[in-house]
């Protein structure tokens, strides 16, 4: 494309990566077209959380946290205190005295938690001295507790005493929890995943891990709630698993190969063990998407099978992915961009596959599980999708770690680039602008 | 052939002759008289006759020891001035100083009072010397000149009458400033000269308290030695009094906000509290503080104070006149003078030329303030007229010209009634003053504030102000002291309760100056010289004033032409003077662009800093290029780019698309490798670019780095090194990445890449076969066209029913109803766009204000299919 910018003589290949989709510069369906740099971080952007409806926390991996007005991209507060990088982070909210209230708390590798007022910038409580960084953190409504998963998981209460913990696991740690029904807390320990229950007698809490589920072959990457029947997790080399929330077991087991590409054999190797990694997954309690790798895999629940995929959707890794209600999903990668995707069904003629472009790829059941999924799932499968490209969002200039979506507000994406960028639908913007005009114009009683 | 000299030669030559000459020259009633052409004289040139070549400023003193003497011109150059009579002329000026100012004892005081004086001013006309002049007088105080005051006047002397009487209200607001300044200097130095001189007088005291103990115990208390010298204490004592009165009125001198007068830097601070009043000596050396710190010279305070030795003053000799009076440089700090000469500079700058032109460009900035929610587009910041275009905000009403005619004939403007006053008012009636023009109901803190400082700088109404508070210095005194003669009259509200009546009365009719007549005609009229006059007239058209402004829109200002406006000038001026208060914006505005001027300039330093390794440049186009960090891009420089963008359009035939790139707020990125060429671009094209900025900061004219996406929001035109290092590579993987965000105008291989363009409106404005020679002509050329535009987009961006639903279901119509606007006006898809990203700028031009500068919060684009352009 740029050649004639190079007149030739450069070798674009450097310089140009050969775009495996291109979609071109027209995107009518495309609705971001206004776009707010935020520019405040000095280290990589890891993470972003909702307060409200109007403010976002980003946390980098200096240890600063601002928290940002989506709207207008101002930038509200500084929360300072962390000493190094930011590991987890989550939105608290409390109920005191009928008013909620939104808190926000921060984990850090300097072994500390703390508790931010979003309003005021005050670190209103701090843990520090913990045994071990905690790498995920929950909330339990329910018994107005939350926990951080570290090398041990610890229970704490609201005003930030801690009240039960487990003994020390693994240096691996938790990596990710979720709740399951009647107090069970499921945790992600390198390639186990450990079911814990509270007992909540009073206002005693204990926590014990009741089940180690050793299925997975690797390490895994992504736990997440399905529904309040299943939960899924996916590994390191591409296993998918379905969990009963209430009994624990396998409900659905995909392992996800996408069909290796002919090329030297060394380099072959490596590449799958990444591209095969389930990186991240989410899901709306119908369809889980998994960012397998580069690719996207979109997989129907209650059927129990592929509904789309897209072996190669990125230039490299996706990071984090979402679903929306309108059948649209998005994924951000390591290659910098986010980009929009549209679930529509395929001709009824037409091959899914037959592009020759992205590749095959195929799942197979392990026969020694008691629901057994088919043993190939074949391209042809009635009820598949495609996955069809309808937008990018280009302005990063480093791996987009993760976004959030502010609905008609805009989508907000963090980057390693730094930066904190507000992609905003321009139509609606502008028509926001008018009506901001005229308000004023009114309250001046003219120009 | 029948036409040909030879053939006329053999023809009768009446005949020929009287029907050719007949073609060719005017008709009779057409005809000119020929300008009597004497040695390239400019025909038009007012000064023909007058014995100066061009305007002047001149400063006099009305010297009490040698009369009145002009003490220096602006410009200093003795050929301006020529053969025209300096001392002559200042005589007559000095003559008509009516202001009477003085110091003395009010009746009902012992104590002699400070008058701060309003200055006086008026014209004078002298058509016999064909010497015109707005005349400035104002008082300065010296405590060894008699009355404590020199006069002093300021005077812009022309040939032109109409220059004078026309521009009264410009020339006053600027001389005012020059005033103030020289006025604060003056307090300042009086304050500390007093403050020596009680130094001096304790000292003299101490010493005449021993003398007297020593007297008493060896004459006796009743001998003659011991009473002169109980007497000759007395005298000190009350001297010390008086001095430490003077002091303290000149140290409380009224403080009045001047937000405008940025000159004035290093105001006086004015003690607040009367605490500090207690004792003189402290008082000065604190309240001048502040002051000090800006000027070494006069850092003097606590250090001085210690330095200063005392000496002894013989009591009787405590008024002399037989000194050398200080020099004006001396009575008003040197700091402070020469502020005062570098206003005067400005102002002689200002009002030089002829009237036509000042006129116009007057008219052109009134224009261009009305238009202040759309002026950022396009319009370059004014030059110099900074202190005019306030001159205009500030004077919201039309005071009128007072005239002296010294030469006997009469002026132009009809007779004019005198009268001065004289009446003395608390402080506090000074606050009350503040709001003059209570007749708008809309009066916002910034009118009131324009209005405190137009009271200020009128002139009918000379208002002397004592420093008088509720702790009288009566208090202070012990009251055996007889009178000092003053030979000055003094008119001073005896009691109390006279302070009380001019106050109600003052009050209501808020603004004193235009009816002071009435006001206090029953009291304190001085009687003056019938040679000073005070027209009156200008009152009358005050009170129909919003009327005509009403009338006197935009139109029947650039219609009229600005000669004949003599008699319709004051519906013009008010025109536009008249419209400040209804924008509510002024000084506000004032405040917050020079907040955003900051705020520019931060964004250039860090925009330098960012990109840090800006190269440095070694083109010689360097120098000819507007983009230097930090200067203002002025219209001269825009007009002179007129010349690059005509060379442009007529080079490069896909001008279009890149002027089209330009206006619709795609950043054009000119890449090239020679970077005189690239700049050459750029600078062909930078007046394209909307909401340029004041320093230019939406340009970047020479890059030799990767652009961020930041910068794109920034930068709308952008010269871009091609490098073929390793720096260039990653340059091009910029370019390749934010693709869809911009277009690429490649001058080496002569390419555009950027979106289609169809429409007729860019092809008028860059048309290749365009007749226009000139570069300047050019640039006006596409400004009236950019200003259509901008007038569209204006249109657009504020018309409800485009932009507000009727209802809540109707959010589908309002896109159509703004499509058909659009396509009414004429505009294609394109054109559309231009007019789109236009009004996007107006909108948070208008609803954030300009405080955030050139540099948008947000970024807006659009994914459009580029194409490729070749020449």
């Amino acid at each position: 494309m740029l050649r004639w910018i190079l007149g030739g003589r450069d070798a674009q290949g450097a310089v140009e990566k050969s775009a495996v989709l291109f979609i071109g510069e027209e995107q009518p369906k495309n609705c971001f077209t206004e776009m707010q740099v935020l520019k405040g971080h000095f280290d990589i952007v890891r993470f972003l959380v909702q307060i409200d409806d109007l403010r976002f926390a980003s946390a980098d991996d200096d240890g600063l946290v601002l928290i940002w007005n989506v709207e207008t991209g101002d930038c509200l507060l500084e929360l300072r205190g962390h000493t190094q990088q930011i590991t987890a982070m989550m939105s608290y909210t409390l109920i005191r005295g009928g008013n909620v209230h939104t808190a926000l708390i921060t984990a850090s590798s300097d072994r500390t938690l703390s508790l931010w007022d979003p309003d005021t910038g005050n670190r209103v409580q701090n843990v520090s001295d913990l045994q071990s960084s905690v790498k995920c953190l929950l909330v339990l409504d329910r018994l107005n507790v939350w926990l951080s998963g570290g090398n041990e998981l610890c229970v704490w209460n609201r005003d930030f005493d801690l009240q039960c913990k487990t003994v020390h696991h693994s240096d691996a740690g938790i990596s990710a929890m979720v709740e399951i029904p009647k107090n069970f807390i499921a945790a992600a320990i390198d390639k186990e995943i450990v079911i814990f229950k509270l007992n909540v007698s009073g206002s005693d809490i204990a926590v014990m891990a009741v089940r180690h589920l050793a299925d997975h072959q690797d390490t895994i990457r992504s736990l997440i709630k399905i529904n309040d029947r299943l939960f899924a997790s996916g590994s390191h080399i591409g296993e998918l698993i379905l969990w009963d929330s209430v009994d624990w077991t396998i409900q659905a087991y995909e392992l996800i190969l996408w069909e290796e590409p002919v090329g030297d054999e060394v380099r072959l190797t490596n590449q799958k063990q990444i591209e095969r990694s389930i990186q991240h997954m989410s899901s709306d309690g119908e369809i889980i998407v998994a960012a397998v790798g580069s690719g996207l895999y979109v997989y129907n629940v209650p059927m129990k099978s592929v509904v789309a995929y897209r072996k190669i959707a990125h230039d490299s890794n996706i990071l984090h992915t979402m679903l929306q209600q309108d059948g649209q999903l998005m994924s951000c990668s390591e290659d910098g961009s986010v980009r929009i995707w549209e679930l529509q069904d395929l001709p009824l003629t037409a091959e899914p596959a037959s592009s020759g472009f992205f590749g095959m790829f195929g799942t197979f059941g392990r026969s020694s599980k008691q629901n057994s999924p088919p043993a190939k799932k074949l391209p042809a499968v009635p009820g598949l999708r495609s996955l069809e490209l309808t937008g990018d969002l280009i302005g990063h200039s480093g791996a987009v770690q993760m976004f959030l979506s502010f609905k008609e507000k805009g989508l907000v994406t963090c980057s390693t680039d730094h930066l904190v960028i507000v992609w905003k639908d321009g139509e609606l913007q502008s028509q926001l602008r008018s009506l901001a005009l005229f308000q004023k114009l009114e309250d001046n009683q003219g120009l | 052939m029948i036409g040909s000299p030879d053939l006329v030669a053999f023809t009768k030559e009446d005949d020929f002759g009287d029907s050719f000459s007949d073609r060719w020259s005017l008709p009779d009633e057409f005809s000119v008289p020929l300008f009597t052409h004497a040695a390239n004289a400019n025909p038009w040139t007012k000064t023909s006759y007058a014995k100066f070549s061009k305007d002047f400023i001149l400063i006099s003193e009305f010297s009490e020891q040698v009369g009145p003497q002009p003490l220096l011109t602006i410009p200093n150059d003795p050929k301006v001035c020529g053969t025209f009579d300096l001392n002559y002329f200042s005589l007559r000026i000095m003559s008509v100083d009516y202001q009477a100012s003085f110091v003395g004892h009010p009746p009902g005081s012992n104590y002699p009072k400070l008058n701060f004086v309003e200055d006086s001013k008026v014209v004078l006309g002298d058509s016999k010397e064909g010497a015109f002049a707005y005349v400035h007088h104002l008082t300065l105080y010296d405590l060894e000149a008699r009355g404590f005051v020199r006069p002093f006047c300021m005077a812009y002397i022309s040939a032109d009458e109409r220059k004078i009487m026309q521009q009264f209200q410009e020339l006053s607001s600027e001389f005012s400033k020059a005033s103030e300044c020289l006025k604060l200097g003056n307090r300042k130095a009086f304050a500390n000269e007093l403050v020596k001189k009680l130094k001096d007088l304790e000292y003299t005291r101490s010493v005449l308290n021993k003398e007297t103990e020593l007297q008493k115990m060896n004459n006796g208390c009743y001998s003659t030695q011991a009473i002169e010298k109980a007497n000759e204490l007395a005298n000190v004592e009350k001297s010390i009094y008086e001095h430490k009165d003077l002091l303290w009125q000149i140290t409380s001198y009224p403080s009045r906000k001047k937000k405008d007068m940025d000159l004035v830097q290093c105001e006086v601070e004015k003690p607040a509290d009367a605490s500090v009043l207690d004792d003189g000596d402290t008082l000065t050396s604190n309240c001048f503080e502040n002051a000090d710190k800006t000027m070494e010279a006069e850092s003097d305070g606590p250090s001085r104070k210690s330095s200063y030795t005392p000496q002894l003053i013989n009591a009787k000799s405590a008024k002399c006149f037989d000194k050398r009076l200080k020099t004006l440089e001396e009575l008003c700090d040197t700091h402070f003078f020469r502020q005062t000469l570098e206003q005067l500079n400005l102002i002689e700058k200002l009002f030089r030329g002829d009237l036509c032109l000042i006129y116009t460009s007057q008219i052109d900035r009134a224009l261009l303030n009305k238009q202040r929610v759309t002026s950022f587009l396009f319009e370059s910041e004014q030059d110099c007229g900074e202190g005019l275009s306030k001159s205009f905000n500030t004077s919201t009403n039309n005071p009128p010209i007072p005239i002296l005619n010294l030469s006997g004939k009469p002026l132009s403007l009809v007779s004019h009634t005198t009268c001065v006053d004289m009446y003395h008012m608390k402080p506090g009636v000074e606050m009350m003053e503040g709001p003059p023009e209570s007749s708008a109901s809309d009066i916002t803190q910034e009118t009131s504030e324009a209005a405190d400082t137009e009271t200020k700088g009128s002139f009918s109404s000379d208002k002397s102000i004592e420093a008088l508070v509720g702790a009288s210095p009566s208090s202070l005194q012990p009251n055996c002291f007889e009178v000092l003669e003053r030979k000055s009259k003094v008119f001073i509200a005896s009691s109390s309760e006279d302070l009380n009546v001019i106050k109600s009365n003052a009050v209501p009719h808020g603004t004193s100056d235009r009816s002071s007549s009435e006001v206090f005609g029953t009291k304190n009229i001085i009687p003056m010289d019938t040679a000073c006059c005070i027209g009156q007239e200008g009152f009358i058209y005050e009170e129909t004033l919003p009327e005509i402004a009403q009338e006197c829109c935009g139109d029947t200002v650039v219609n009229q032409e600005p000669l004949s406006l003599l008699q319709g000038d004051s519906t013009l001026q008010m025109d536009y003077i008249l419209e400040a208060p209804n924008m509510g914006l002024h000084f506000s505005e004032l405040n917050i662009s020079a907040l955003s001027e900051e705020v520019a300039r931060i964004n250039i330093e860090d925009a330098s800093d960012s990109t840090s390794y800006m190269s440095a440049s070694t083109s010689s186009d360097r120098a000819a290029s507007p983009f230097t960090y930090g200067s203002v891009i002025t219209m001269k420089q825009k007009k002179k780019a007129g010349h690059s963008t005509l060379r442009f359009i007529r080079q490069y035939p896909f001008a279009q698309q890149a002027i089209f790139c330009l206006l619709s707020g795609r950043t054009l990125v000119i890449l090239g490798v020679d970077e005189g060429t690239v700049r050459k671009l750029v600078n062909a094209l930078f007046i394209f670019v909307p909401n340029l900025g004041k320093y230019g900061e939406s340009v970047q004219p020479w890059l030799s780095t990767p652009f961020q996406l930041t910068d794109l929001q920034r930068w709308k035109l952008i010269g871009l090194q091609r490098a073929t290092s390793p720096a260039g590579s990653s340059i091009f993987h910029s370019l390749n990445r934010y693709s869809r965000y911009i277009s690429i105008l490649d001058c080496d291989n002569k390419t555009l890449r950027c979106p289609s363009y169809k429409g007729m409106l860019i092809s008028l404005m860059a048309d290749h076969r365009t007749q226009i020679k000139r570069g300047s002509t050019y640039f006006l050329h596409v400004q009236s066209m950019l200003t259509q535009l901008t007038a569209k987009a204006f249109l657009y961006t504020f018309c409800h029913h485009i932009h507000l639903p009727m209802d809540i279901n109707d959010q589908g119509s309002v896109t159509s109803r703004r499509t058909n606007f659009l396509s009414q006006l004429g505009y294609t898809v394109e054109e559309s766009q231009i007019v789109q990203y236009l009004s996007e700028l107006i909108k948070r031009h208008y609803v954030q204000g300009p405080s955030k500068g050139v540099i948008q919060s947000f970024f807006i684009y659009n994914y459009t299919t580029s194409y490729l352009y070749k020449i």
